[in-house]
C-alpha cells in the first residue's frame, strides 16, 4: 500500500488510522502449524488446553496453508533434511511476517548441538523476531514472547519493515 | 450428404428395437476402460494429520491407496551417535526427548541397564515411586491419544478434554520432578528426589478423575456411531504379521496377541507385586487399538492407586560413587513403554559413558508395518489408522 | 566373553555395606533365565558348528554365528523356536571412539567419556571390526535370543532377513545408511533418515562428530570448581 510505504500512517493526521491497522493486526494473528518436536507438545497445550488458551489473544491456529498465516512459531528441532520445507514455507507466507523460535533447539541446536544432522538454530535459515528459550519452555513463557510480539507490533511501522530495516529480536525472559 | 437428402420427417423407416438387449450399453463400465492415470500425493512433512513431521508418499487410483511409502527421516537427531560422546547422566538427559510425551518412561530401562551393570539395586521405595511416575506418564500419554484421536476422525471436542485432563496428570508429575515432561528424574541408583508432602491425597483425587474421564470418552467416543463407522475393520494388523514387523505395544494387544512386557519380559520395577490385568482385543482394527488403550488407561490408574496404597518407606538413592563409572559388559533391557516395546542394549567398557547404545524405539517398527497397512485403504482411512497406531516422530527418528 | 572387569572391586566398595557380605549368588551377568535357556539349547543342537560361540548376559542368550548362517538362524528362530517377533537389527564398531579434544585422562574435564584406547570385543567375541547383531522375541514364551555375526571388512555384506521377518526391511536400511553394510536380498537399500545427498555412514567411529572438534562443550562455559575439587582429583572423590 502507497499510505504505508510513504509513512503517511506512522504520523500526522493520519496517525490514528496506522494505530488501528496495528491494533488490528496484532489481534488477528494467523499461526501457522509448524510443531516439530516436544516444543510442539507445550505449544499445543497453549493453544488447545483451555488453561493456559491463547485464542483469547487473538492467535488462531487454524490455518494449514501458509498463505493464510502471518506468524509461524517454530517449535522443536530443526534438522537438516527438514530445513528447506521450512525455508519454502516461510517464504510461500505474505508479508507481513513474524517468526518465533520456541524451544532451545530451535534457538541455537540445544542439547543435540553436537549432532550431525541438525541445523544448530533456525535462525541460519531464517530471521527470527522473538526466542523463546526453554527445553520445552512453559505454556506461560510461549505466552509471553507472543505478547511481547504483539507489543512490538503495536508500535511497529511496517514500511520499516518492508524496507528490510533492520530490529533487534526479542529474547523472552531477558 | 447435406440436408436436403435426407427423407422428410414422418418417413422414417420402421426399425424393431428390442430395449433388452441395449439395455446394458446404459451401464458404462461395460464396455469402456476408464483409464485414470495414478496420482501421487504426499502428505507432509508439514501436516496437521501427520503427527509431526512423518512424509507420507502414497499413490492413489482414484480415492484408493495403490502404494505407500513413509519418508522418515525429518527429526533425526543422532542419538546413538551422541550417546557414544556423553556420560551416563548426560545420557539420561538426552533419552527422554526420545518419546516425547512420556519421557519419564523413556529414562527407565537405560537407567535399569546401567545399575545391572554395575550390580547395585535402586531401594524399594524408589523402585516404587519409579513405577507410580511410569504410570502417571502411560496415563498422561493415553490421555492424549484418546483426545486427539477424535480430533484426527473429525471432532474437535475430544480434543480439549484430553488436554484438559492431561494436565491435571502433568501437574502431578510436576509437583514431583519439578518439570511437566522431560522430568530427568532418574539417577542411577534411585531418584533425585522424595514425593511432596501432601503428593498421595492429591494423587489419589487426580486418579479419580482419570476415572471420570475415561468414562466420559466412552461415552463421547466409543459410543458414537460414527467413530465406530470410521474406525471399525479400518487398518486390521493380523497378529504373526504384525510381530513380524515388530509391532508392539497395544497395537499388537489389539490384535489379540496377549503379550506384555510388565508382565512377561524380565522383571523390572514393581509390576509383579501388584494384581493387575492385560487387555485384549481380537478385531485389530482401529476401533481396538482405541478400546485397548482406554481400558489401560483405566488399569494404569488401578496400578497407582494400588502403589500408593503399598509404598514402603525407606531410601530412594543407593550408594553411588560421584563419578559413575560402569564397568565393562552388555545388557539388554526392554520395557513397556505407552507406545510399544522400548529397549536399550548398552555395551560398556568400563569408562564414564557407554560405548555403543542401540536404542530400540517402538515407533520404528509400528511405522513400518504401513507400507503393507495402507494398500488398497481410501484416503480419509489413512488419518485414521495413523492416528490408531499412535506413533511419535522422535520415537521414530531418534 | 563376559570377562571381570578391574574396576569390580571399586564398585563393590561402593554399593551398600550388606550387600558385600551377601552369600555368593550366581553372578547375574552369567545367569541364563529358564526361557533363554529352552531356545538356546535348541538352537544349538539345530545349528551345530555354525555357532562360533555363545553367552550369557544377564539373563539372555547371546549367540555369534558364522554369517553364511545368519539367513538359516532367522530362519530356525522364526519357524522352529516360537521367536515371532523381531525386536531390531544393528550393527556394532568395535574400533575405539576418539577422544573428545581437551576431555583426556586427568584434564578435569568431565564432560565427555574418555574410552579405552584397546580393542575389546564384548560378549561372544568378535572376529573383526564390524558386527550385526539382532533381538527376536517369542510372544508366548516371554523369552528370546540375541543373535551376532561378523562383517568382513572387504565384503561388508551379509544376508538380508526380509524373507523371514518383513520388519527387517527398514533395520536394514537404516544398518547401511548407519554402518555401509550392504544385504543381499534387501528390496531397495536406500537412505531412511538422512537426506539423499549425505555422504558417510554416521555411526562408524571414524566419522568425525564435527562440532565436538570444533566447540568446548557448552556446559563449561560459567562452572566453577567445588570446594576441595581440582582437576585430576576425580579418583579421590571416587571415595565419597
Amino acid at each position: 500500500m502507497g499510505l504505508i510505504d510513504k509513512g503517511t500512517l506512522r504520523s500526522g493526521p493520519l496517525k490514528p488510522l496506522g494505530d488501528l491497522l496495528n491494533y488490528s493486526r496484532k489481534y488477528s494473528l494467523w499461526m501457522f502449524q509448524w510443531g516439530l518436536a516436544c516444543c510442539a507438545i507445550e505449544m499445543g497445550a497453549a493453544l488447545a488446553s483451555p488453561r493456559y488458551d491463547v485464542m483469547r489473544l487473538g492467535v488462531i491456529p487454524f490455518p494449514a496453508s501458509p498463505r493464510q498465516a502471518d506468524l509461524m512459531v517454530i517449535s522443536g528441532t530443526v534438522t537438516d533434511k527438514m530445513a528447506p520445507s521450512i525455508r519454502r514455507l516461510y517464504e510461500q507466507m505474505p508479508d507481513p511476517k513474524y517468526v518465533i523460535s520456541m524451544g532451545s533447539c530451535a534457538n541455537c541446536g540445544g542439547p543435540y548441538w553436537d549432532s550431525y544432522s541438525v541445523t544448530k538454530g533456525v535462525d541460519q535459515i531464517i530471521p527470527v523476531d522473538v526466542y523463546v528459550p526453554g527445553c520445552p519452555p512453559r505454556p506461560e513463557a510461549f505466552i509471553e514472547g507472543i505478547t511481547l510480539l504483539q507489543q512490538r507490533i503495536m508500535d511497529e511501522d511496517p514500511a520499516a519493515r518492508n524496507r528490510g530495516d533492520h530490529w533487534e529480536p526479542i529474547v523472552v525472559g531477558r | 450428404m447435406t440436408t436436403t437428402d435426407l427423407p422428410p420427417p414422418g418417413d422414417l423407416p420402421e426399425v424393431q428395437i428390442d430395449p433388452a438387449i441395449y439395455r446394458h450399453l446404459a451401464d458404462a463400465q461395460v464396455n469402456v476402460e476408464l483409464d485414470t492415470g495414478d496420482m501421487i500425493l504426499s502428505l507432509g512433512p508439514q501436516h496437521p494429520a501427520t503427527h509431526g513431521t512423518l512424509r507420507l508418499v502414497v499413490r492413489l487410483d482414484g480415492e484408493r491407496v495403490i502404494a505407500a511409502d513413509p519418508i522418515i527421516g525429518y527429526m533425526h537427531r543422532g542419538y546413538e551417535k551422541l550417546t557414544e560422546y556423553r556420560t551416563y547422566p548426560q545420557i539420561t538427559t538426552l533419552i527422554n526427548r526420545i518419546d516425547w510425551l512420556s519421557s519419564f518412561a523413556n529414562e527407565v530401562p537405560f537407567v535399569h541397564a546401567a545399575e545391572q551393570l554395575m550390580g547395585i539395586e535402586a531401594p524399594p521405595r524408589a523402585v516404587y515411586i519409579r513405577t507410580v511416575l511410569t504410570e502417571l506418564s502411560r496415563i498422561a500419554t493415553f490421555l492424549l491419544f484418546l483426545g486427539e484421536m477424535g480430533l484426527q476422525v473429525g471432532a474437535i471436542t475430544p480434543a480439549f478434554y484430553g488436554f484438559r485432563d492431561r494436565e491435571y496428570v502433568l501437574n502431578l508429575i510436576e509437583a514431583v520432578t519439578g518439570g511437566r515432561f522431560h522430568p530427568n528424574f532418574n539417577r542411577i541408583g534411585g531418584l533425585k528426589d522424595d514425593f511432596p508432602w501432601g503428593f498421595t491425597a492429591e494423587c489419589r483425587q487426580v486418579m479419580r478423575r482419570v476415572f471420570e474421564s475415561c468414562d466420559t470418552f466412552e461415552d463421547l467416543v466409543l459410543g458414537n456411531p460414527i467413530f465406530e463407522q470410521r474406525t471399525r475393520s479400518i487398518g486390521i494388523i493380523p497378529p504373526d504379521l504384525g510381530a513380524a514387523y515388530g509391532v508392539s505395544g497395544s497395537n499388537l494387544r489389539a490384535s489379540g496377541v496377549d503379550w506384555d512386557l510388565r508382565r512377561d519380559a524380565k522383571p523390572y520395577l514393581a509390576y509383579n507385586e501388584l494384581d493387575w490385568k492385560v487387555w485384549t482385543h481380537p478385531d485389530g482394527d482401529s476401533f481396538a487399538r482405541y478400546w485397548v488403550r482406554l481400558q489401560e488407561t483405566r488399569e494404569s490408574a488401578r496400578m497407582v492407586l494400588q502403589l500408593l496404597d503399598g509404598m514402603p518407606s525407606g531410601p530412594i538413592m543407593a550408594k553411588v560413587p560421584r563419578i559413575i563409572k560402569v564397568p565393562a559388559g552388555e545388557v539388554w533391557v526392554n520395557t513397556e513403554n505407552p507406545l510399544g516395546e522400548m529397549g536399550y542394549y548398552v555395551i560398556s567398557k568400563g569408562a564414564t559413558g557407554p560405548f555403543r547404545v542401540k536404542i530400540r524405539s517402538a515407533s520404528f517398527s509400528n511405522v513400518s508395518i504401513l507400507p503393507w497397512l495402507l494398500k488398497g485403504v481410501y484416503v480419509p482411512d489413512i488419518v485414521t489408522i495413523l492416528a490408531g497406531l499412535y506413533f511419535i516422530l522422535g520415537d521414530i527418528d531418534r | 566373553m563376559a570377562a571381570d572387569a578391574p574396576p569390580e572391586a571399586e564398585t563393590e566398595a561402593a554399593v551398600a555395606p550388606d550387600a558385600a557380605e551377601a552369600e555368593p549368588v550366581a553372578e547375574p551377568r552369567t545367569t541364563l533365565l529358564p526361557g533363554a535357556a529352552a531356545l538356546l539349547e535348541k538352537l544349538l543342537a539345530r545349528l551345530g558348528d555354525a555357532v562360533i560361540e555363545s553367552a550369557a548376559c544377564y539373563g539372555d542368550a547371546v549367540v555369534r554365528v558364522k554369517p553364511e548362517a545368519w539367513l538359516q538362524a532367522a530362519r530356525i528362530a522364526h519357524d522352529e523356536l516360537g521367536c515371532d517377533y523381531l525386536s531390531f537389527i544393528a550393527g556394532i564398531d568395535w574400533m575405539p571412539t576418539p577422544t573428545v579434544a581437551g576431555a583426556e585422562e586427568g584434564s578435569g574435564d568431565t564432560s565427555a567419556p574418555v574410552q579405552p584406547r584397546e580393542t575389546t570385543y564384548g560378549v561372544a567375541g568378535s572376529a573383526g571390526r564390524f558386527q550385526v547383531f539382532a533381538r527376536v522375541d517369542s510372544t508366548n514364551a516371554g523369552a528370546g535370543l540375541t543373535l551376532k555375526t561378523d562383517i568382513t571388512t572387504d565384503t561388508m555384506r551379509v544376508d538380508s532377513w526380509c524373507s523371514v521377518y518383513p520388519g527387517a526391511d527398514w533395520h536394514e536400511r537404516e544398518a547401511w545408511e548407519m554402518y555401509g553394510f550392504a544385504f543381499t536380498g534387501h528390496p531397495a537399500l536406500r537412505h531412511l533418515y538422512l537426506p539423499a545427498e549425505f555422504e558417510g555412514h554416521p555411526l562408524r567411529k571414524d566419522f568425525p562428530l564435527l562440532a565436538r572438534e570444533v566447540k568446548p562443550w557448552p556446559g563449561l562455559v560459567d562452572v566453577e570448581p567445588m570446594p576441595g575439587e581440582e582437576p585430576g582429583d576425580d579418583e579421590a572423590a571416587v571415595e565419597a
